[in-house]
């Protein structure tokens, strides 16, 4: 039961705030209360998985196969407990950011419901009910990204509605087709009915069109045009908790289908994998350097970040997937922080173009530090939390004599190093001009700069502390590697 | 008639996405129509075709094995639904892509850098 709240509260939450339409602070507060109940549970979620083993739920009392079930492994607790913290961060700023006409919008009921999809993907053991979490978040997405209607917003908007929705019909395709030769779509069910058929290499076509949607969603490389242009344009709360959540769920799919149901046809597409991990951290770090706005270098980090997820779980070893897991976490929290922080300096300077801003280091020492925390921990500097997880995934790619991979890991970082740089000394380092001290430049309000403390507080704590949470992510791809517990229990059925 | 329909959405699909390798936008959701409901179709045939046997149970409450499997149809109904929602939502964002940026030509939405 308790693997069903990280689901239900947001989803309550969203109904009841739109029964409060015209009740503006109510509904901001809706938005917090409903996203911390839903990390609170989330967080609880993981220590009782991590402590008892699988949760599963048969909704409505329908036995496995048949029924839709839900089941909360370590990796899914994990991942919606850190969702919903960001999630929960994304609330409280937006209660500063967001501006009383986009609340009027049902901003607040959309944004609830995004977290709600975002979480029944993580959770669902059900491929079709996948594709339904799917469109639910898209759906919310797409009307939190055209929320406000400005120009460039349509413009960023049409890539993503296009090619989200092409990925979505790609995925229902490859779904009819993988039901019409397995006769199933549970996915412990499928896992199980491949098991021993000698020939699984027959749902090859159907796992390669579930695993391309599954690559648009998480914006791999041939495939990411949606992210960078659509990204940067909504507010910034909007685009942090996207930044977060959206391309993970895809990141999060491809990890758990690749171990569970979709294996045993595509043990021969592992160099695939592999080769799609080192394209698209090369191209998404390269991308980055044409860039000049925030967001937009961002953005870019994004798709090379998550050729580095990909990168430790196309190894395919508990390492590896480990280091994957623990890069996961970091990379959301940090990623999320970074789009809060740019939101900090638009406030500040009306931009968030590097040019046009200037002098934070001496004006102002919070964003500096905010920034710095969540920067160079993202460009893999020694104490911080992704110094742990780009190692992982170097040792994971090292031990499984990767070399190409490993030599593009240790590159690609120098050059995410070179990029975080780019922005420090754009937007920090020079002085201020005379006469744009003379504008008056607004101070962020405490509810902006509360989040990104927040979050950059876990960030250290992961990397000063990070021993538990490399622990638990050690402890989770037990969950994935030996899919055999995850059948029984979902098919052995405790009612 | 099962090889008919797998011809028909081949055909639908591809001619979804040829549509949405257009220029304009109407050419544009018109494919993504095209595509869902072949896509839909794709779905549908999964379960089998199945002629002359009867879906209802006999007096025995047991259901004909000829009959074909009902899952997908009822897969394809919620399918149906999102895609018309999803439709209906994309229709409106493109007419007012039209109005606000003057164009409904992707060429001109993406690359028009001084406002119309």
């Amino acid at each position: 039961m308790s693997l069903l709240l990280p689901l239900l509260i947001p989803f309550a939450a969203a109904i009841v705030a739109l029964g409060f339409h015209g009740r503006i602070a109510l509904q901001r507060w809706l938005a917090v209360v409903g996203t911390l109940l839903s990390t609170i549970t989330g967080m609880a979620l993981v220590l009782e998985v991590d402590a008892t083993g699988l949760q599963v739920l048969h909704v409505g009392g329908w036995a496995a196969p048949h029924g839709i079930t839900l089941v909360a492994d370590r990796l899914s607790a994990i991942m919606m407990a850190v969702s919903s913290l960001v999630a929960f961060a994304g609330a409280i700023y937006a209660m500063e950011e967001i501006e009383e006409s986009m609340i009027r919008r049902h901003f607040v009921p959309l944004f609830l419901l995004l977290l709600t999809g975002v979480n029944g993907a993580y959770i669902t053991g059900d491929l079709f009910n996948l594709y339904v979490w799917f469109e639910v978040l898209l759906c919310s997405s797409f009307v939190l990204l055209a929320l406000g209607c400005t120009r460039e917003q349509l413009r960023g908007y049409l890539k993503y509605v296009v090619l989200n929705l092409f990925a979505s019909t790609l995925f229902l395709i490859g779904v009819g087709l993988l039901y019409g030769k397995v006769g199933s779509l549970n996915m412990a069910d499928i896992a199980l009915k491949l098991e021993g058929i000698e020939n699984a290499g027959i749902t090859g076509s159907s796992g390669l069109l579930i695993l391309l949607a599954f690559g648009v969603k998480a914006g791999i490389f041939p495939l990411f045009f949606w992210l960078p242009s659509s990204y940067p344009t909504p507010p910034f709360a909007v685009s942090a908790v996207f930044a977060g959540l959206l391309t993970k769920v895809g990141v999060y799919s491809m990890i758990h289908s690749t171990t569970l149901y979709l294996a045993p046809g595509l043990e021969a597409w592992d160099n695939l994998l592999i080769g799609a991990a080192l394209t698209t951290m090369i191209a998404g770090v390269l991308g980055a350097v044409a860039q000049t706005g925030i967001r937009r270098i961002l953005s870019f980090h994004i798709i090379s970040q998550v050729g580095y997820i990909l990168a430790g779980a196309a190894v395919m070893s508990v390492a590896g997937l480990a280091a994957a897991i623990f890069y996961l976490v970091h990379h959301i929290i940090v990623k999320a922080n970074l789009f809060l922080v740019a939101g900090l300096i638009h406030r500040r300077h009306g931009s968030d173009t590097i040019s046009k801003t200037g002098g934070l280091l001496q004006a102002s020492p919070f964003i500096t530090f905010v920034f710095f925390v969540s920067a160079f921990s993202l460009a893999g500097l020694p104490p911080l939390s992704s110094f742990w997880a780009k190692l992982g995934v170097l040792q994971a790619g090292l031990q499984a004599e990767a070399w190409l991979l490993s030599a593009g890991i240790v590159g690609v970082g120098v050059l995410t190093l070179i990029s975080m740089l780019k922005i420090w000394i754009g937007s920090f380092w020079p002085p201020q001009e005379e006469e744009e001290e003379a504008k008056t430049l607004n101070t962020p309000a405490p509810l902006m700069w509360a989040p990104c403390a927040l979050l950059a507080l876990c960030t250290l704590g992961m990397g000063f502390l990070g021993a538990p949470v490399y622990d638990l992510a050690v402890r989770a791809p037990e969950d994935l590697l030996q899919p055999q517990t995850y059948i029984q229990s979902v098919l052995g059925g405790q009612p | 008639m099962e090889w008919f329909m797998i011809v028909t959405a081949g055909v639908m699909i591809s001619a979804g996405l040829f549509s949405m390798l257009k220029e304009g936008l109407v050419q544009i959701i018109t494919g993504i129509m095209l595509m869902g409901h072949g896509a839909n179709l794709m779905v549908f045939i999964s379960g089998g075709l199945s002629e002359g046997a009867p879906v209802f149970a006999n007096s025995d409450g047991l259901v004909s094995k000829a009959s074909a499997d009902p899952l997908p149809q009822a897969l394809v109904l919620t399918a149906i639904v999102i895609g018309f929602g999803i439709t209906a939502f994309t229709l409106m964002l493109f007419q007012h892509m039209k109005i606000k940026l003057g164009s409904a030509k992707t060429g001109d939405i993406l690359h028009r850098v001084e406002d119309p």
